[in-house]
């Protein structure tokens, strides 16, 4: 696999504020990075200085072996870009917005007209090729810069928020369209949904106030977590002192305990340091006969490893940026059936 | 150049998008025989030339033209399609001469409009139509001019009404400095080299004497340099945004 992209050292102030802080990182083809970070963490602007549009105050950029800086026509050539928010030409109708992009990127006549009917067919906005941009609802939007990105289908795509206001039919488009093309190409994207990172992303960055904190795939991040292979069990019936057992367990952090609205009582079994513990619980529970309903293990949060990470946001009152990130974070339990 | 084409042909076609292009029109059209044939006396004065039309253009134009450039990049910046714009594999050159070029090619169409009055001139008499030629390209140029502060300032904000009103007062100044007052103000202390120089950069002297009827090279050179000053300070601006 070669490197598409390449990030040395790269560092962004504006005035006093440093937005990004020194970060290094490269994506390969066939990766997909997922970018986090609080609101403010400088996702955005990083991604703005990697499509030449912000000019860094330090470091070094390659994109397919161009430098951004010195050949940036060469680089934003290999380019794709959903800028946030999908800023588009308002009076303009998506048809005559793909045209001119098309002819920016040096597409004509009948190569044009089929660029444009698979990218219109690829998000589907077919039936609003022909209305202002203005007009249009949130989720179009989206779509028709997403089309613009992959337009001259590049070999680098750089998403900034690509699933925004999409309700969660289109986002699952989206993110089948972003597999379907990941092998071909290298992608980066950001994004708050923490969901989407284990759904498309190969590898993961989480980024806070400028400097990156986590680099590793969705499962070393899910390992980060303090849930990691929790030991989730549920007991159809429940003597006294279970909580205690369980406790007692080498290399238990905590046992939490809840009752199911079925009457079942449901415990959480929090190991130390990530240990996996299902051999050992599964034994406690044959040897105290209980009756077992169900047995899952955690692989661990995204979230949790996403709020411990960026904490440093949260506890000081001088940041500029609220940290909504972590509260919008819509992480499924993610679970994994185990045999008892 | 392709690539300035297509920025030239989309942001022309922009104008004519909304209404906003043919309410312009339609204004400046108004305005324009409203001061030739009112104001200006067309009739009374008996003579058959275009003097009272081009004698208010630039005063037309002081107001007009500051209301198309002022949206030429501050608006880019507000829908923040600028981003767009500039992560497109184009230069900083191609898209301010494409987007300067479209909005003088309107300005140059509101204005080439006004050749009914041309056909008036000529119905009622015989006109000097080399005057009135030389008019029209000195019209045109001084249109130019004001383009190119104006598109300078729009860069500046992203405001469209700060960049209307600073452009008005800019292009106000470069209109002034060669008028009668100014002028007598001025020639009580300074220096005449200096009176001089700065009566040199007056639009409307220039403008004037293309209009009577003699393109001096010297008056074509001052505007364009005048214009290519402002677009560079204009990519300047860009230049330096980009990095702040």
């Amino acid at each position: 696999m070669d490197t598409l992209i390449e990030i040395t050292n790269l560092s962004k102030h504006f005035g006093s504020l440093t937005a990004v802080d020194g970060i290094s990182f490269s994506v390969r083809r066939g990766e997909v990075l997922g970018f986090l970070g609080p609101n403010g963490a400088g996702k955005s602007t990083t991604m703005k200085m990697v499509t030449g549009f912000l000019t860094p105050s330090g470091g070094e950029m390659k994109v397919c072996g161009h430098n951004v800086l010195e050949e940036t026509i060469q680089a934003q050539k290999r380019i794709g870009y959903l800028p946030e928010g999908a800023p588009l030409y308002p009076d303009m109708t998506p048809e005559g917005l793909f045209a001119f992009v098309a002819q920016i990127r040096g597409l004509y006549g009948a190569e044009q007209a089929d660029r444009i009917a698979d990218v219109v067919e690829k998000v589907h906005v077919a039936n609003v090729l022909r209305q202002p941009i203005e007009t249009l609802s949130k989720g179009y939007k989206r779509r028709v810069g997403l089309a613009l990105a992959i337009l001259h289908d590049p070999e680098v795509l750089v998403l900034d928020e690509p699933t925004d206001g999409l309700d969660p039919n289109q986002k699952a488009e989206v993110r089948s369209l972003i597999q379907q093309m990941a092998s071909e190409k290298a992608i980066l994207l950001s994004t708050h949904i923490l969901e989407e990172v284990e759904a498309v992303c190969t590898r993961a960055i989480i980024i806070d106030r400028g400097k990156i904190v986590v680099d590793g795939t969705p499962e070393e991040l899910e390992a980060r977590s303090r849930f990691h292979n929790t030991v989730r069990l549920s007991l159809s019936n429940a003597p006294g002192g279970v909580v205690e057992r369980l406790r007692s367990i080498t290399g238990v952090a905590s046992v939490e305990e809840k009752v199911h609205s079925n009457g079942n009582h449901g415990f959480r079994v929090i190991p130390k340091g990530g240990e996996n513990l299902v051999a050992s619980v599964s034994e406690c529970i044959r040897e105290n006969g209980w009756k077992l309903d169900e047995l899952s293990v955690e692989r661990g949060r995204l979230d949790d490893v996403f709020r411990m990470m960026t904490k440093s946001d949260v506890e000081t009152t001088d940041v500029v940026q609220p940290v909504n990130a972590a509260s919008g974070s819509q992480t499924s339990d993610e679970k994994e059936e185990v045999p008892a | 150049m392709k690539n300035t084409i297509s920025i030239f042909k989309r942001e022309l076609s922009g104008y004519f998008a909304t209404p906003v292009a043919y309410v312009f029109i339609a204004v400046f059209l108004f305005l324009a025989g409203l001061f030739t044939f009112n104001l200006g006396s067309f009739y009374e004065r008996g003579q058959a030339d275009l003097r009272p039309f081009f004698q208010f253009l630039p005063w037309l134009f002081l107001f007009l033209i500051p209301a198309i450039s002022m949206r030429l990049w501050a608006e880019e910046r507000k829908q923040g399609t600028i981003e767009l714009l500039f992560t497109l594999p184009i230069t900083m050159w191609q898209a301010v001469l494409g987007k300067f070029f479209a909005a003088w090619a309107f300005a140059v169409l509101a204005l080439a409009l006004t050749f009914p009055m041309w056909l008036t001139v000529n119905y009622l008499g015989t006109p000097d139509n080399g005057v009135i030629a030389a008019s029209y390209i000195g019209g045109a140029l001084l249109g130019g001019g004001f383009l190119a502060v104006g598109s300078f300032v729009s860069s500046i904000t992203k405001n469209q009404v700060i960049a209307f009103v600073v452009s008005v007062v800019v292009c106000f100044l470069f209109m002034l400095t060669a008028l009668p007052p100014v002028m007598s103000m001025l020639s009580g202390w300074m220096p005449a080299a200096m009176l001089d120089a700065v009566a040199g950069i007056s639009f409307w002297a220039h403008f004037e004497a293309i209009t009577k009827g003699v393109i001096d090279i010297r008056d074509g050179v001052f505007f364009a340099s005048l214009i290519v000053f402002f677009l560079f300070a204009n990519a300047l601006v860009l230049d330096i945004k980009k990095a702040s």
